[in-house]
């Protein structure tokens, strides 16, 4: 056996042994891509929406607020980067697009990731329409607690982030809608408690703090 | 001034048909010998005799006044008659008192609108209604009358469901859910937050009469103290459930003018159906023991 012939033999064995080593981790991959399957809607969310981009983006420690991981009937602060425009509308599109589709994990998510938004605006009075699709609705967990939840994880998240919104309007596919998903009024507007804006500077810490839905004030007995 | 007129006329009408009547009865010769003078006489005492007679039976009819047909618009505060709205589950209201006699339970969902469902098929309309029914008997027990929303498997709107407690007096609105998160089996009472509602001139005030559109906005501190009875008594029977209720702006609960609360049991996503039904009794007792602890409250008209 020639020289060559034994060292074209050897680096052959020594692939295989590699492939062989390699295996266990494909599988791993193959597996974790099976347990997280993509809807259609976010398949074609990843092809067919473009990120918004602004000439004023600037990444900055955005503070999100998704379901507690320790206790799901409440919300909690989650920073993560993203790149945020200076201009309050083009703002609120970028956040409320990143708390429907980058929600750590889908246990913790609030607004269902077949939903999308279709528009935003801000009035002078301090008062923004969020415009999303018929999922929300559709696709939305039925509930007084987990409807409320999603309303309060847009409004926080938005007055976490952006300065000057004062109360939240939300409509469904252009149109006031009666409800949520059945509980949910969204006759009204909701009240949005305004932060300063998040800068690089004072990007705030992950909070572990968590915020429930509402418990009503204790009242003194007659 | 013009009512004091009709009055004087109407005396003189009276007085001139009783001595005209008196002076026919004397031409016609029944009455021979008495002098017509006094027959006439006679005559006007009889007629004022008997409207002296008549006019406190009319005092205490109480004018026929047809109550109002409920309206998307407004809410009478206090109704002056019941009224039978006739809605599909409705059932004939009790009499109308002061004191806390009734009970509006409302399954909520129903028809297509299935609610809340779970991966087992578990449907939230369905699981309502076998609550409300558990909790009617409870109700009964405790000598309430008590009006289902629905009896069966039908969809009445949110407006048709607030006008049947809406036509009613002396009673509290109670609107059962089953959700699809939350700890299972436990419990949540919510009542109505306040919150901003567009302004329109169908939501002006008028007179006595609430906005249909925030016709809760009016018993939010009594809707309170309702929940927190109630929380208190989910809270000792169901581990882990809060003491202290919770404020939403619950559809159902906007517009209906009386104290008003939402439960919400948690959740339709345990693996069978036995979990939730066991908590049945509980809950219907439960909500027995609120109300009429609420009673007193309610009758003190205190917040």
């Amino acid at each position: 056996m020639s020289k060559g012939l034994k060292t074209a033999i050897a680096a052959l064995v020594a692939l295989v042994v590699l492939g062989l080593l390699a295996v266990p981790g494909l599988r791993q991959a193959v597996e974790r891509l099976r347990s997280t399957p993509k809807t259609d809607e976010q398949a074609r969310r990843e092809v067919m929406q473009e990120p918004i981009s602004t000439p004023t983006d600037v990444n900055v420690r955005a503070q999100m607020y998704w379901l507690s991981s320790s206790s799901p009937s409440a919300l909690e602060p989650t920073a993560i980067q993203l790149p945020l425009s200076a201009n309050p509308v083009e703002r609120s599109k970028q956040l409320l697009n990143a708390l429907i589709a980058r929600a750590p994990d889908p246990k913790v998510r609030t607004l269902p990731a077949e939903a999308s938004l279709l528009a935003f605006y801000i009035q002078p009075d301090g008062t923004a329409i969020a415009d999303f699709s018929d999922e929300i609705a559709s696709t939305m967990p039925s509930g007084i607690l987990s409807e409320q939840l999603a309303v309060q994880s847009i409004a926080q998240t938005l007055g976490a982030n952006v300065s000057g919104i004062r109360q939240l309007k939300i409509l469904v596919h252009g149109q006031e809608a009666e409800t949520l998903a059945g509980h949910l009024d969204l006759y009204g507007f909701f009240p949005v408690t305004s932060a300063a804006a998040v800068t690089p500077a004072a990007a705030p810490a992950v909070q572990k703090q968590t915020s429930t839905p509402t418990p009503a004030p204790k009242k003194k007995s007659p | 001034m013009r009512r004091t007129t009709e009055l004087f006329l109407l005396a003189r009408i009276q007085h001139n048909f009783a001595w005209s009547v008196s002076q026919d009865l004397y031409d016609s010769g029944i009455l021979v010998g008495v002098p017509s003078k006094t027959i006439g006489l006679l005559f006007i005492w009889m007629i004022a005799v008997a409207q002296v007679f008549a006019a406190p039976a009319q005092s205490t009819q109480t004018p026929t006044t047809p109550a109002p047909p409920a309206q998307q618009s407004t809410v009478p505060v206090t109704p002056q008659t019941p009224t039978n709205p006739a809605q599909p589950g409705a059932e004939q209201p009790p009499p109308p008192q002061k004191s806390l006699v009734l009970v509006v339970l409302d399954p909520a969902h129903g028809g297509a609108d299935t609610g809340a469902r779970g991966l087992s098929g578990l449907a939230e309309s369905e699981l309502v209604l076998s609550y409300a029914r558990l909790a009617r008997i409870s109700l009964e027990a405790q000598g309430m009358h008590v009006i289902l929303t629905r009896q069966a498997n039908e969809d009445p709107s949110f407006d048709d469901r607030s006008r049947i407690a809406n036509a009613q007096r002396g009673g509290v609105f109670i609107t059962l859910h089953v959700s699809s998160t939350g700890q299972p089996g436990t419990v949540r009472v919510y009542s109505q937050s306040q919150m901003a509602l567009p302004q329109n001139s169908a939501s002006a005030p008028r007179g006595s009469l609430l906005p249909w559109d925030r016709a809760q906005f009016k018993f939010i501190d009594q809707s309170r103290r309702l929940a927190e009875l109630i929380q208190i008594q989910m809270a000792q029977r169901f581990h882990g459930s809060s003491e202290i209720p919770f404020e939403a702006p619950v559809r159902q609960l906007r517009t209906v003018g009386a104290p008003a609360v939402a439960i919400e049991i948690s959740s339709v996503s345990v693996p069978n159906r036995a979990m939730l039904d066991q908590m049945g009794p509980g809950l219907a007792d439960g909500i027995a023991r609120a109300v009429v602890a609420f009673r007193t409250i309610y009758e003190a008209g205190g917040k």
